[in-house]
Protein backbone atom coordinates (compact mmCIF):
# COMPACT_ATOMS: atom_id res chain seq x y z
CA UNK A 1 0.00 0.00 0.00
CA UNK A 2 1.30 3.25 -0.98
CA UNK A 3 1.53 5.87 2.14
CA UNK A 4 -0.06 8.92 0.11
CA UNK A 5 -2.73 8.48 -2.67
CA UNK A 6 -2.22 11.60 -5.31
CA UNK A 7 -5.71 12.98 -7.51
CA UNK A 8 -4.52 10.78 -10.56
CA UNK A 9 -5.35 7.28 -7.85
CA UNK A 10 -8.63 8.77 -6.46
CA UNK A 11 -11.53 6.30 -7.23
CA UNK A 12 -14.21 4.73 -4.88
CA UNK A 13 -13.65 2.47 -2.81
CA UNK A 14 -10.31 4.07 -1.70
CA UNK A 15 -9.34 4.51 2.02
CA UNK A 16 -7.38 7.67 3.35
CA UNK A 17 -7.19 9.07 6.24
CA UNK A 18 -7.15 13.02 7.03
CA UNK A 19 -6.06 14.30 11.07
CA UNK A 20 -5.70 10.61 11.93
CA UNK A 21 -9.52 9.44 10.69
CA UNK A 22 -9.91 6.68 8.54
CA UNK A 23 -12.20 7.61 5.29
CA UNK A 24 -14.00 5.49 2.76
CA UNK A 25 -14.02 7.73 -0.41
CA UNK A 26 -17.72 6.35 -1.25
CA UNK A 27 -18.09 8.10 -4.16
CA UNK A 28 -15.48 10.49 -6.82
CA UNK A 29 -16.73 12.95 -9.48
CA UNK A 30 -13.78 14.53 -11.65
CA UNK A 31 -14.78 18.45 -12.58
CA UNK A 32 -13.06 20.14 -15.10
CA UNK A 33 -14.66 23.47 -15.80
CA UNK A 34 -13.43 25.54 -18.50
CA UNK A 35 -9.87 25.63 -19.40
CA UNK A 36 -8.98 25.57 -15.47
CA UNK A 37 -7.10 23.05 -13.12
CA UNK A 38 -9.22 19.70 -12.73
CA UNK A 39 -11.01 18.90 -9.78
CA UNK A 40 -11.77 16.05 -7.71
CA UNK A 41 -15.07 16.16 -5.53
CA UNK A 42 -15.65 13.36 -3.20
CA UNK A 43 -17.65 11.96 -0.69
CA UNK A 44 -15.78 10.57 2.58
CA UNK A 45 -17.39 7.94 4.55
CA UNK A 46 -15.90 8.72 8.65
CA UNK A 47 -15.50 4.56 9.33
CA UNK A 48 -15.41 5.55 12.94
CA UNK A 49 -18.50 7.65 12.58
CA UNK A 50 -20.53 6.58 9.55
CA UNK A 51 -20.94 10.00 8.94
CA UNK A 52 -20.43 11.27 4.94
CA UNK A 53 -18.41 14.44 4.14
CA UNK A 54 -17.81 16.41 1.15
CA UNK A 55 -14.41 17.40 -0.07
CA UNK A 56 -13.45 18.67 -3.56
CA UNK A 57 -9.53 18.50 -4.23
CA UNK A 58 -7.42 20.19 -6.78
CA UNK A 59 -5.53 17.83 -9.33
CA UNK A 60 -2.04 17.72 -7.64
CA UNK A 61 -3.35 17.21 -4.26
CA UNK A 62 -2.67 14.06 -2.33
CA UNK A 63 -4.71 12.41 1.01
CA UNK A 64 -2.59 10.20 3.23
CA UNK A 65 -3.31 6.21 3.07
CA UNK A 66 -5.31 4.38 5.88
CA UNK A 67 -4.41 1.11 7.44
CA UNK A 68 -7.96 -0.36 7.29
CA UNK A 69 -8.64 -4.05 6.51
CA UNK A 70 -11.45 -6.31 6.37
CA UNK A 71 -11.53 -9.62 7.26
CA UNK A 72 -14.27 -12.71 8.40
CA UNK A 73 -14.23 -13.11 11.79
CA UNK A 74 -16.14 -15.70 13.77
CA UNK A 75 -18.54 -14.13 16.84
CA UNK A 76 -17.02 -15.75 20.05
CA UNK A 77 -18.52 -14.14 22.94
CA UNK A 78 -20.19 -11.73 25.12
CA UNK A 79 -18.33 -9.92 28.00
CA UNK A 80 -19.17 -7.36 30.19
CA UNK A 81 -18.09 -4.21 28.08
CA UNK A 82 -17.94 -5.32 24.49
CA UNK A 83 -18.33 -8.28 21.92
CA UNK A 84 -15.42 -10.80 21.40
CA UNK A 85 -14.77 -12.26 17.87
CA UNK A 86 -11.87 -13.73 16.27
CA UNK A 87 -9.99 -13.58 12.80
CA UNK A 88 -10.69 -17.28 10.98
CA UNK A 89 -7.76 -17.04 9.37
CA UNK A 90 -4.77 -16.17 12.39
CA UNK A 91 -7.28 -16.82 14.83
CA UNK A 92 -6.23 -13.16 16.52
CA UNK A 93 -9.06 -12.10 19.15
CA UNK A 94 -10.91 -8.42 18.77
CA UNK A 95 -13.55 -7.08 21.04
CA UNK A 96 -15.23 -4.42 20.27
CA UNK A 97 -17.65 -2.04 21.97
CA UNK A 98 -21.16 -1.31 22.05
CA UNK A 99 -21.14 1.24 20.42
CA UNK A 100 -18.95 -0.14 17.52
CA UNK A 101 -21.34 -3.26 16.97
CA UNK A 102 -24.48 -0.88 17.06
CA UNK A 103 -27.85 -2.16 15.96
CA UNK A 104 -26.07 -5.83 14.99
CA UNK A 105 -25.81 -6.98 18.16
CA UNK A 106 -29.14 -8.37 18.63
CA UNK A 107 -28.36 -10.37 15.66
CA UNK A 108 -25.33 -11.76 16.78
CA UNK A 109 -25.37 -15.73 17.66
CA UNK A 110 -22.12 -17.61 18.54
CA UNK A 111 -20.26 -18.64 15.72
CA UNK A 112 -21.69 -15.67 12.91
CA UNK A 113 -19.16 -15.31 10.52
CA UNK A 114 -18.92 -11.47 10.02
CA UNK A 115 -16.81 -8.76 8.28
CA UNK A 116 -14.47 -6.90 10.92
CA UNK A 117 -13.20 -3.93 9.89
CA UNK A 118 -9.45 -2.17 11.47
CA UNK A 119 -7.70 0.71 11.49
CA UNK A 120 -4.09 0.28 12.61
CA UNK A 121 -4.52 -3.39 13.06
CA UNK A 122 -7.60 -1.51 16.09
CA UNK A 123 -11.17 -3.03 15.53
CA UNK A 124 -13.24 -0.15 14.23
CA UNK A 125 -16.45 -1.80 13.20
CA UNK A 126 -18.23 -5.36 12.12
CA UNK A 127 -21.21 -6.09 9.79
CA UNK A 128 -22.96 -9.51 9.82
CA UNK A 129 -23.80 -11.17 6.90
CA UNK A 130 -27.29 -9.53 5.31
CA UNK A 131 -29.39 -12.52 5.89
CA UNK A 132 -28.87 -14.98 9.17
CA UNK A 133 -30.96 -17.68 10.34
CA UNK A 134 -32.04 -17.60 14.10
CA UNK A 135 -34.79 -19.95 16.15
CA UNK A 136 -37.68 -18.19 17.47
CA UNK A 137 -37.47 -18.31 21.10
CA UNK A 138 -40.97 -17.16 22.08
CA UNK A 139 -44.09 -16.33 19.41
CA UNK A 140 -47.82 -15.75 21.18
CA UNK A 141 -49.52 -18.98 19.63
CA UNK A 142 -51.34 -17.93 16.31
CA UNK A 143 -55.14 -16.87 16.86
CA UNK A 144 -56.85 -19.22 15.49
CA UNK A 145 -58.19 -19.30 11.81
CA UNK A 146 -56.47 -16.50 11.83
CA UNK A 147 -54.50 -17.51 8.29
CA UNK A 148 -53.98 -14.04 7.11
CA UNK A 149 -50.22 -13.51 5.77
CA UNK A 150 -50.59 -9.44 5.98
CA UNK A 151 -50.77 -9.79 9.72
CA UNK A 152 -47.84 -9.29 11.91
CA UNK A 153 -47.13 -10.27 15.33
CA UNK A 154 -43.70 -9.92 17.15
CA UNK A 155 -41.32 -12.34 18.26
CA UNK A 156 -38.90 -13.04 20.27
CA UNK A 157 -35.47 -14.75 18.57
CA UNK A 158 -32.95 -16.60 20.05
CA UNK A 159 -30.44 -13.33 20.34
CA UNK A 160 -32.71 -11.70 22.18
CA UNK A 161 -34.12 -9.58 19.48
CA UNK A 162 -38.01 -9.04 18.35
CA UNK A 163 -39.22 -8.69 15.74
CA UNK A 164 -42.45 -8.57 13.48
CA UNK A 165 -43.28 -12.27 12.10
CA UNK A 166 -46.71 -13.44 10.46
CA UNK A 167 -49.08 -14.44 12.67
CA UNK A 168 -48.04 -18.19 11.62
CA UNK A 169 -44.93 -18.34 12.88
CA UNK A 170 -44.75 -20.17 16.27
CA UNK A 171 -41.94 -20.79 18.82
CA UNK A 172 -39.14 -23.21 17.51
CA UNK A 173 -39.47 -22.09 13.83
CA UNK A 174 -36.41 -20.91 12.16
CA UNK A 175 -36.50 -17.30 10.34
CA UNK A 176 -34.56 -15.74 7.81
CA UNK A 177 -33.77 -12.68 9.20
CA UNK A 178 -32.43 -9.13 7.54
CA UNK A 179 -29.72 -7.80 9.71
CA UNK A 180 -29.77 -4.34 7.75
CA UNK A 181 -33.63 -3.72 8.25
CA UNK A 182 -34.51 -6.25 11.01
CA UNK A 183 -37.23 -7.14 8.77
CA UNK A 184 -38.36 -11.09 8.58
CA UNK A 185 -37.80 -12.66 5.13
CA UNK A 186 -39.06 -16.17 5.64
CA UNK A 187 -39.74 -19.49 7.43
CA UNK A 188 -36.84 -21.91 6.44
CA UNK A 189 -35.54 -25.09 8.15
CA UNK A 190 -32.47 -24.84 10.70
CA UNK A 191 -29.21 -24.24 9.52
CA UNK A 192 -26.96 -27.86 8.29
CA UNK A 193 -24.44 -26.69 11.63
CA UNK A 194 -27.30 -27.37 13.79
CA UNK B 1 -32.13 2.83 -25.92
CA UNK B 2 -29.24 1.53 -27.88
CA UNK B 3 -30.87 2.18 -31.39
CA UNK B 4 -32.44 5.47 -30.42
CA UNK B 5 -28.79 6.60 -29.35
CA UNK B 6 -27.25 4.91 -32.46
CA UNK B 7 -29.93 6.76 -34.24
CA UNK B 8 -29.99 10.02 -33.02
CA UNK B 9 -26.42 10.40 -32.92
CA UNK B 10 -26.03 9.87 -36.61
CA UNK B 11 -28.83 11.94 -37.46
CA UNK B 12 -26.94 14.39 -35.29
CA UNK B 13 -23.94 14.26 -37.27
CA UNK B 14 -25.80 14.36 -40.34
CA UNK B 15 -27.31 17.64 -39.62
CA UNK B 16 -24.08 18.95 -38.35
CA UNK B 17 -22.50 18.12 -41.78
CA UNK B 18 -25.67 20.37 -43.38
CA UNK B 19 -25.61 23.04 -41.19
CA UNK B 20 -21.85 23.75 -42.13
CA UNK B 21 -21.86 23.09 -45.87
CA UNK B 22 -24.79 25.06 -46.15
CA UNK B 23 -22.85 27.83 -44.97
CA UNK B 24 -20.00 27.22 -47.35
CA UNK B 25 -17.77 25.63 -44.49
CA UNK B 26 -15.38 22.87 -45.92
CA UNK B 27 -14.86 19.93 -44.11
CA UNK B 28 -11.81 19.29 -43.04
CA UNK B 29 -10.07 15.57 -41.29
CA UNK B 30 -6.56 16.89 -39.79
CA UNK B 31 -3.78 14.62 -38.26
CA UNK B 32 -4.73 12.94 -34.89
CA UNK B 33 -1.70 12.56 -34.04
CA UNK B 34 1.75 14.75 -34.27
CA UNK B 35 5.37 15.71 -32.95
CA UNK B 36 4.10 19.13 -31.93
CA UNK B 37 0.93 20.26 -29.81
CA UNK B 38 -0.64 23.33 -28.44
CA UNK B 39 0.77 23.11 -25.09
CA UNK B 40 -2.11 23.77 -22.29
CA UNK B 41 -1.40 24.12 -18.59
CA UNK B 42 -4.28 21.61 -17.23
CA UNK B 43 -4.66 19.18 -20.11
CA UNK B 44 -2.30 16.22 -20.09
CA UNK B 45 -1.93 14.78 -23.73
CA UNK B 46 -1.10 10.77 -24.70
CA UNK B 47 2.55 10.71 -25.92
CA UNK B 48 2.87 7.85 -28.48
CA UNK B 49 5.74 6.65 -28.60
CA UNK B 50 8.14 7.24 -31.70
CA UNK B 51 5.14 9.55 -33.21
CA UNK B 52 4.52 12.11 -30.50
CA UNK B 53 0.65 13.29 -28.93
CA UNK B 54 -2.61 12.27 -29.39
CA UNK B 55 -3.31 15.62 -30.41
CA UNK B 56 -6.30 16.85 -27.34
CA UNK B 57 -8.06 19.18 -29.72
CA UNK B 58 -7.86 19.88 -34.11
CA UNK B 59 -6.68 23.46 -33.06
CA UNK B 60 -3.11 23.07 -33.99
CA UNK B 61 -3.92 21.67 -37.06
CA UNK B 62 -6.91 23.64 -38.33
CA UNK B 63 -5.41 27.14 -37.63
CA UNK B 64 -2.54 25.67 -39.98
CA UNK B 65 -5.35 25.54 -42.51
CA UNK B 66 -6.88 29.02 -41.87
CA UNK B 67 -3.14 30.11 -42.38
CA UNK B 68 -2.96 28.66 -45.33
CA UNK B 69 -5.97 30.18 -46.40
CA UNK B 70 -8.72 27.40 -46.14
CA UNK B 71 -11.29 29.73 -45.78
CA UNK B 72 -14.40 28.84 -43.29
CA UNK B 73 -13.62 24.63 -42.00
CA UNK B 74 -15.44 22.14 -39.42
CA UNK B 75 -14.23 19.56 -38.48
CA UNK B 76 -15.72 16.80 -36.53
CA UNK B 77 -12.92 15.63 -34.56
CA UNK B 78 -11.90 12.47 -32.09
CA UNK B 79 -9.91 14.10 -29.22
CA UNK B 80 -7.47 12.84 -26.72
CA UNK B 81 -6.89 13.77 -23.38
CA UNK B 82 -4.95 11.59 -20.63
CA UNK B 83 -6.79 11.17 -17.04
CA UNK B 84 -10.10 12.85 -17.83
CA UNK B 85 -12.11 10.44 -16.63
CA UNK B 86 -15.91 11.65 -14.34
CA UNK B 87 -19.63 11.85 -15.66
CA UNK B 88 -18.61 14.29 -18.44
CA UNK B 89 -15.61 13.14 -19.11
CA UNK B 90 -13.75 10.48 -21.09
CA UNK B 91 -10.16 10.47 -22.47
CA UNK B 92 -11.20 10.00 -25.63
CA UNK B 93 -14.00 12.04 -26.99
CA UNK B 94 -15.92 13.75 -30.37
CA UNK B 95 -15.73 17.46 -30.88
CA UNK B 96 -17.19 19.46 -33.50
CA UNK B 97 -14.69 22.43 -33.89
CA UNK B 98 -15.31 25.45 -36.50
CA UNK B 99 -14.00 28.34 -37.41
CA UNK B 100 -14.94 31.29 -39.85
CA UNK B 101 -12.58 33.92 -40.92
CA UNK B 102 -13.99 37.06 -40.23
CA UNK B 103 -16.00 36.91 -37.37
CA UNK B 104 -15.71 38.51 -34.24
CA UNK B 105 -16.99 37.38 -31.27
CA UNK B 106 -20.19 38.69 -31.90
CA UNK B 107 -20.60 36.91 -34.66
CA UNK B 108 -18.89 33.79 -33.16
CA UNK B 109 -21.75 33.81 -30.53
CA UNK B 110 -24.78 34.42 -32.99
CA UNK B 111 -23.59 31.65 -35.46
CA UNK B 112 -23.12 29.17 -32.09
CA UNK B 113 -26.80 30.09 -31.30
CA UNK B 114 -27.55 29.74 -34.75
CA UNK B 115 -25.76 26.36 -34.71
CA UNK B 116 -27.65 25.10 -31.36
CA UNK B 117 -31.28 26.27 -32.68
CA UNK B 118 -30.82 24.25 -35.83
CA UNK B 119 -29.00 21.33 -35.05
CA UNK B 120 -30.82 20.77 -31.43
CA UNK B 121 -33.77 22.74 -31.78
CA UNK B 122 -32.64 25.06 -28.78
CA UNK B 123 -34.41 28.30 -27.88
CA UNK B 124 -32.34 32.26 -27.68
CA UNK B 125 -29.42 32.06 -25.47
CA UNK B 126 -28.93 34.76 -22.67
CA UNK B 127 -25.31 36.19 -22.80
CA UNK B 128 -24.38 36.79 -19.16
CA UNK B 129 -20.95 38.58 -18.62
CA UNK B 130 -18.03 36.45 -16.43
CA UNK B 131 -18.36 39.60 -13.76
CA UNK B 132 -22.57 39.34 -14.13
CA UNK B 133 -22.78 35.63 -13.30
CA UNK B 134 -20.31 35.88 -10.50
CA UNK B 135 -22.35 38.88 -9.05
CA UNK B 136 -25.41 37.29 -9.76
CA UNK B 137 -24.29 33.48 -7.93
CA UNK B 138 -21.84 34.66 -5.28
CA UNK B 139 -22.23 38.89 -5.22
CA UNK B 140 -18.52 38.63 -5.72
CA UNK B 141 -16.98 41.45 -8.50
CA UNK B 142 -14.34 38.73 -10.18
CA UNK B 143 -11.83 42.10 -11.66
CA UNK B 144 -12.50 44.28 -8.04
CA UNK B 145 -9.18 45.82 -8.00
CA UNK B 146 -8.73 46.20 -4.46
CA UNK B 147 -9.31 42.61 -3.66
CA UNK B 148 -7.80 40.91 -6.30
CA UNK B 149 -8.74 36.90 -7.14
CA UNK B 150 -6.19 34.41 -7.87
CA UNK B 151 -6.96 32.76 -11.16
CA UNK B 152 -7.36 29.26 -8.79
CA UNK B 153 -9.78 30.86 -6.69
CA UNK B 154 -11.85 32.21 -9.29
CA UNK B 155 -11.74 28.95 -11.11
CA UNK B 156 -13.18 27.18 -8.08
CA UNK B 157 -16.43 29.52 -6.99
CA UNK B 158 -17.21 29.18 -10.72
CA UNK B 159 -16.53 25.91 -10.53
CA UNK B 160 -18.61 24.68 -7.14
CA UNK B 161 -21.29 28.08 -6.83
CA UNK B 162 -21.25 29.89 -10.26
CA UNK B 163 -21.75 27.19 -13.20
CA UNK B 164 -24.54 25.60 -11.00
CA UNK B 165 -26.71 29.01 -12.22
CA UNK B 166 -25.71 28.70 -15.66
CA UNK B 167 -28.49 27.73 -18.20
CA UNK B 168 -30.86 26.50 -15.85
CA UNK B 169 -33.78 27.79 -18.04
CA UNK B 170 -32.59 28.57 -21.36
CA UNK B 171 -29.16 28.10 -22.82
CA UNK B 172 -26.63 30.60 -21.70
CA UNK B 173 -23.14 31.98 -22.99
CA UNK B 174 -20.96 33.13 -20.69
CA UNK B 175 -18.13 35.68 -22.17
CA UNK B 176 -15.47 38.48 -21.14
CA UNK B 177 -13.37 36.25 -19.23
CA UNK B 178 -10.78 37.23 -17.34
CA UNK B 179 -7.86 38.52 -19.42
CA UNK B 180 -5.37 36.00 -17.50
CA UNK B 181 -7.88 33.23 -18.83
CA UNK B 182 -7.66 34.03 -22.31
CA UNK B 183 -5.92 30.84 -23.10
CA UNK B 184 -5.88 31.56 -27.20
CA UNK B 185 -8.46 34.30 -27.14
CA UNK B 186 -7.48 38.14 -28.19
CA UNK B 187 -7.88 40.63 -25.01
CA UNK B 188 -10.01 44.15 -24.94
CA UNK B 189 -11.12 46.03 -22.34
CA UNK B 190 -14.96 45.97 -21.27
CA UNK B 191 -17.44 49.13 -20.97
CA UNK B 192 -15.76 49.64 -17.81
CA UNK B 193 -12.37 49.18 -19.10
CA UNK B 194 -11.47 45.97 -17.40
CA UNK B 195 -8.87 44.23 -19.07
CA UNK B 196 -10.97 41.13 -20.47
CA UNK B 197 -10.26 37.80 -22.83
CA UNK B 198 -12.56 37.61 -26.15
CA UNK B 199 -13.55 33.67 -24.90
CA UNK B 200 -16.90 32.96 -24.47
CA UNK B 201 -18.58 29.13 -23.20
CA UNK B 202 -22.19 27.93 -23.68
CA UNK B 203 -24.09 26.29 -20.66
CA UNK B 204 -27.14 24.60 -20.92
CA UNK B 205 -28.59 22.85 -18.22
CA UNK B 206 -25.38 22.35 -15.57
CA UNK B 207 -23.62 20.97 -18.68
CA UNK B 208 -20.74 22.96 -20.23
CA UNK B 209 -20.81 22.94 -23.79
CA UNK B 210 -18.37 25.00 -25.96
CA UNK B 211 -15.98 27.34 -25.76
CA UNK B 212 -15.25 29.73 -28.23
CA UNK B 213 -12.31 32.41 -28.84
CA UNK B 214 -12.18 35.18 -30.99
CA UNK B 215 -8.36 33.77 -31.91
CA UNK B 216 -5.30 35.18 -31.02
CA UNK B 217 -3.95 36.08 -34.41
CA UNK B 218 -0.23 37.35 -32.94
CA UNK B 219 2.55 34.70 -33.00
CA UNK B 220 4.48 36.90 -30.67
CA UNK B 221 2.13 36.77 -27.89
CA UNK B 222 1.26 33.14 -28.20
CA UNK B 223 4.27 31.75 -28.16
CA UNK B 224 4.17 34.13 -24.55
CA UNK B 225 1.39 32.62 -23.91
CA UNK B 226 2.62 29.00 -24.42
CA UNK B 227 5.65 29.47 -22.78
CA UNK B 228 3.57 30.59 -19.59
CA UNK B 229 1.43 27.57 -19.96
CA UNK B 230 4.65 25.58 -19.70
CA UNK B 231 5.76 27.12 -17.03
CA UNK B 232 2.51 26.26 -15.23
CA UNK B 233 2.88 22.80 -16.11
CA UNK B 234 6.73 22.33 -14.75
CA UNK B 235 5.30 24.12 -11.57
CA UNK B 236 2.65 21.24 -11.50
CA UNK B 237 5.21 18.79 -11.56
CA UNK B 238 3.75 18.18 -15.35
CA UNK B 239 6.32 17.55 -18.41
CA UNK B 240 6.58 20.98 -20.39
CA UNK B 241 5.68 20.27 -24.43
CA UNK B 242 7.00 20.91 -27.50
CA UNK B 243 5.57 24.32 -29.01
CA UNK B 244 3.88 24.39 -32.29
CA UNK B 245 6.72 25.43 -34.57
CA UNK B 246 4.77 25.24 -37.80
CA UNK B 247 1.73 26.66 -36.44
CA UNK B 248 3.60 29.43 -35.26
CA UNK B 249 5.75 29.91 -38.48
CA UNK B 250 2.69 30.19 -40.07
CA UNK B 251 1.01 32.41 -38.11
CA UNK B 252 4.37 34.47 -39.05
CA UNK B 253 3.79 34.43 -42.52
CA UNK B 254 1.26 33.70 -44.26
CA UNK B 255 -0.54 34.87 -41.23
CA UNK B 256 -3.89 33.44 -39.17
CA UNK B 257 -6.87 35.48 -41.02
CA UNK B 258 -9.16 37.65 -38.08
CA UNK B 259 -11.46 34.22 -37.32
CA UNK B 260 -13.77 33.37 -34.18
CA UNK B 261 -13.55 29.61 -33.33
CA UNK B 262 -15.36 26.96 -31.45
CA UNK B 263 -15.37 23.81 -29.80
CA UNK B 264 -18.51 21.95 -28.75
CA UNK B 265 -18.53 18.52 -27.37
CA UNK B 266 -20.67 16.45 -29.41
CA UNK B 267 -21.28 13.57 -26.44
CA UNK B 268 -22.70 16.22 -24.30
CA UNK B 269 -24.98 17.54 -27.30
CA UNK B 270 -25.89 13.93 -27.68
CA UNK B 271 -26.22 13.89 -23.76
CA UNK B 272 -28.62 16.72 -23.66
CA UNK B 273 -30.25 15.13 -26.68
CA UNK B 274 -31.57 11.93 -24.92
CA UNK B 275 -31.38 12.98 -21.30
CA UNK B 276 -28.55 10.72 -19.79
CA UNK B 277 -27.23 11.50 -17.15
CA UNK B 278 -23.04 10.34 -17.68
CA UNK B 279 -21.44 10.60 -20.71
CA UNK B 280 -20.66 6.24 -20.68
CA UNK B 281 -24.56 6.30 -21.58
CA UNK B 282 -24.00 7.56 -25.00
CA UNK B 283 -20.10 7.93 -26.11
CA UNK B 284 -19.98 4.03 -27.34
CA UNK B 285 -23.39 4.25 -29.49
CA UNK B 286 -24.84 0.91 -28.07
Amino acid sequence: MPSTYNTSDFRKGLKIQIDGVPYLMVEMNFRKPGKGTALYECKLKNLLRNTVVDRTYRAGQTLEAADVTEFTAQYLYRQADGYVFMNNSDYEQYELSEEQVGEYARFLKEGLDCQLMTFNNQPIAVTPPNHVILQVEYAEPAAKGNTATNVQKPVQLETGAEILAPAFINTGDWLRVDTRTGEYIERTTAPDSE
Amino acid sequence: MSESILGRRAELLASIRRFFTSRSFTEVSTPKVDKEIIPEAHIDPFEVPGLGYLQASPEMHMKRLLCAGSGPIFEIAKCFRKGERGKLHRPEFTMIEWYRPSDDMQKGMALLEEFMHVVAGWPAAKRTSYAEAFDRAIGVDPFDTATPRSHDWLNLQLAEKVESTLGIDTPEILYHYPANQAALATTTTDARGTPVAERFELYYRGIELANGYHELADPVELRQRLEVANHQRVADNRPALPLPEKLLAAMEDPRLPPCTGVALGIDRLMMLAVGAETIDQVADGI
